[in-house]
């Protein structure tokens, strides 16, 4: 499956281009990151003995899922032109919904997340999609509402509520082929986003409203409806990234998710979505989340260096990559 | 006559908002100043104002510089990242003199803003992107300089952090200082004419000749040192360096309070004074609610709310 499809671009694609430079620019756009985390595998494998071991891999992956079933929501919202930074709150207020919701059964410890999450994305949706606020500060009031909300369900933070439910915490604990059920769960999600995106009616929505919002009002596409849609699934995918969390952590931390918004938003970029709108896929997102995981892999291995160390290096790769982005898009636009 | 009647409350209401945008910041001030007066004992004591005052004047500091941004349709999220990384220069070199360091601090804000504004004016990334790598790079650097709280002893940075003039704390003095310089820098200079007219139009300020990337590079620069300042300054008062918790979450303050002070997303004004304003609203916000035993909680939950209402007050064209 091609997780290129522009429909807001085609239009560059009229003017006479040198096919090679054109091919290897779009190339290195959509699948840079998937190329930076082959030779980063590459280099840690050679470098370090217990880099390229299945617990080390496995570790990377299970650690990643959580990141990567938020960065499907982000990916849609951004590719329509917006932004989600309410997610790291929604992540937390959605673990310790499910914990404390986890004392009244399987049922209530799952749905509780996602009916508190999705309400606030709905919100959100409808004050972007109908009052035509800013995404950017509609989802900033929704960090701190959501932030205060979780505080105020745990008693400023100081309650941390223990899993119950057997059955809930082994959604989160079980594993199946040396890697926990969040993996599969991040996996399918993924797999359903990209049919979502590329194969749907609603993806063709997202892309046209992320290229050209006035236009695709004009050509009868749904805006406000699908933008709705886009910042509900965000908060639906941000309360179940949560919820996992807790189930697998066995109870709801109150202090995770700091800055996790921006975590998202870097491993979307790094993917090859372009924050402006209209052009992006979830398999560059996919690549973002994992390359990220294996960046803060090989800065454990080295030992020496400290978490500190590994911000400054995803810093600075997020800087080099919007940087070649504007390069190639600017390379692409002339030639 | 009929006409004027049958047109009127859409006039007064379109009016109502303008009020609102304008004046609406200074009138929310106003009541919540009255509010407290008169049922929150000892708010009007010395000491309090003054506590009040010297944690406000980080936040009003860093939010001058965002109101700047913000006028040129950008966005700092890097500001808490350089308060930050100024915090562990400003220790790194404490050994040559109190002055020596301040500068070098000033000098690493102006680096990362620098930095940040010639991603957004000559590669042309989006603001958010430019500045969002360097919130996450330099918090990273300030901690990989400095690893943990780091306490000091220089009588000359302690008593800029805790000493005062004429009974108000240097900190305070700062801030108001600051205030003035940025007002006049935008009412009264070529440059503060030329940011206005970027933020509102950028390919027409192109075309008709504005140096559009310098003014840019400028405004991203100033913002770094003011950051710069409010780091050494908050530095200064807690008597410790501690690169990992300074300025975290701030970049929200500072946008919360450049919103609510009524200066457009959308950019093409800037507003100085509604800006402190706006950073004052907050601070006495969660000071009336911890007065009155509201937890931590509420603030944040009344804050979103306010954030809110704001925009949708001040919202015409905005797009991100």
């Amino acid at each position: 499956m091609t997780d290129t499809a522009m429909i807001a671009s085609a239009g560059d694609g009229n003017a006479p281009v040198s096919p090679r430079s054109e091919r290897i620019s779009r190339l290195l756009q959509h699948h840079g990151a998937l190329m930076v985390l082959l030779v980063l595998v590459v280099v840690g494998s050679v470098a370090f003995d217990s880099f390229a071991t299945p617990g080390n891999a496995a570790s990377i992956i299970v650690s990643s899922s959580f990141l990567a079933i938020i960065a499907i929501g982000m990916t849609f919202v951004i590719i329509s032109g917006g932004i989600d930074l309410s997610v790291g709150s929604l992540y937390v207020l959605g673990g310790v919904l499910a914990a404390y919701g986890s004392q009244y059964g399987f049922a209530v410890a799952l749905l509780l997340p996602l009916a508190v999450c999705g309400a606030v994305g709905l919100v959100q949706g409808l004050l972007i999609a109908r009052a035509g606020m800013a995404p950017f500060i509609v989802t900033l009031a929704g960090l701190l509402g959501a932030r205060g909300l979780m505080l105020a369900i745990s008693d400023e933070g100081a309650t941390t509520y223990l899993v119950e439910d057997a059955a809930f915490a082994a959604l989160g604990q079980g594993s199946f082929l040396g890697l926990t059920y969040p993996v599969y769960i991040a996996i399918a999600l993924a797999l359903a986003g990209m049919v979502l995106l590329q194969r749907t009616g609603f993806g063709q929505n997202v892309y046209a409203i992320g290229g050209n919002e006035q236009a695709a009002a004009l050509m009868g596409v749904p805006v406000a409806r699908t933008k709705v849609w886009i910042y509900l699934m965000s908060g639906l995918l941000a309360g179940l990234a949560g919820a996992l969390n807790a189930a697998r952590l066995s109870s709801g931390v109150t202090i995770l998710g700091i800055g996790l918004e921006l975590d998202v938003i870097a491993a979307v970029v790094i993917g090859g979505t372009l924050l402006t709108g209209g052009a992006g896929g979830l398999t560059g997102t996919m690549a973002g989340v994992l390359l990220l995981g294996v960046i803060q892999s090989l800065i454990n291995q080295v030992g020496t260096l400290t978490s500190a160390f590994q911000q400054v290096v995803s810093g600075a790769f997020l800087a080099l990559v919007v940087i070649a982005q504007r390069l190639l898009g600017r390379a692409q636009r002339l030639s | 006559m009929a006409e004027a009647t049958a047109a009127s409350p859409r006039v007064d209401r379109a009016r109502l908002r303008g009020w609102l945008q304008e004046y609406g910041v200074y009138a929310a001030v106003a009541a919540l100043l009255l509010f407290n007066v008169l049922f929150t004992p000892h708010f009007v004591d010395a000491a309090n104002v003054r506590t009040q005052l010297v944690q406000v004047a980080p936040i009003v500091i860093v939010s001058l510089g965002m109101a700047l941004v913000i006028g040129t349709q950008g966005i700092d999220l890097s500001v808490g990242s350089v308060m930050a990384l100024a915090a562990a220069v400003v220790v790194l070199y404490l050994g040559y003199g109190a002055v020596p360091a301040i500068l070098m601090a000033l000098l690493a804000g102006a680096l990362v803003g620098a930095a940040g504004g010639s991603l957004v004016a000559y590669v042309g990334v989006q603001p958010i992107v430019a500045t969002l790598a360097l919130l996450v790079g330099m918090r990273g650097l300030a901690n990989v300089l400095v690893p943990q709280l780091k306490e000091f002893r220089n009588p000359d940075l302690i008593a800029l952090g805790s000493g005062s003039l004429a009974g108000v704390p240097f900190v305070v003095v700062a801030a108001v200082l600051l205030t003035a310089l940025v007002a006049f820098l935008v009412r009264r200079t070529t440059f503060g004419r030329q940011l206005v007219a970027i933020g509102g139009n950028r390919a027409a300020s192109e075309l008709s000749g504005l140096p559009v990337k310098r003014v840019l590079l400028t405004v991203y620069v100033i913002s770094g040192v003011l950051a710069a300042i409010a780091g050494v300054l908050a530095t200064a008062r807690l008597q410790a360096s501690d690169p990992t918790s300074l300025g975290l979450f701030i970049e929200l303050s500072a946008i919360t309070a450049v919103v609510v002070g009524g200066t457009p997303l959308s950019g093409g004004r800037v507003r100085v004074l509604g800006t402190v304003m706006g950073a004052l609203l907050m601070q006495l916000l969660s000071a009336t609610l911890i007065k009155h035993n509201l937890p931590q909680s509420w603030t944040q939950m009344v804050q979103a709310g306010i954030i809110l209402a704001a925009v949708y007050a001040t919202r015409e064209r905005g797009t991100r």
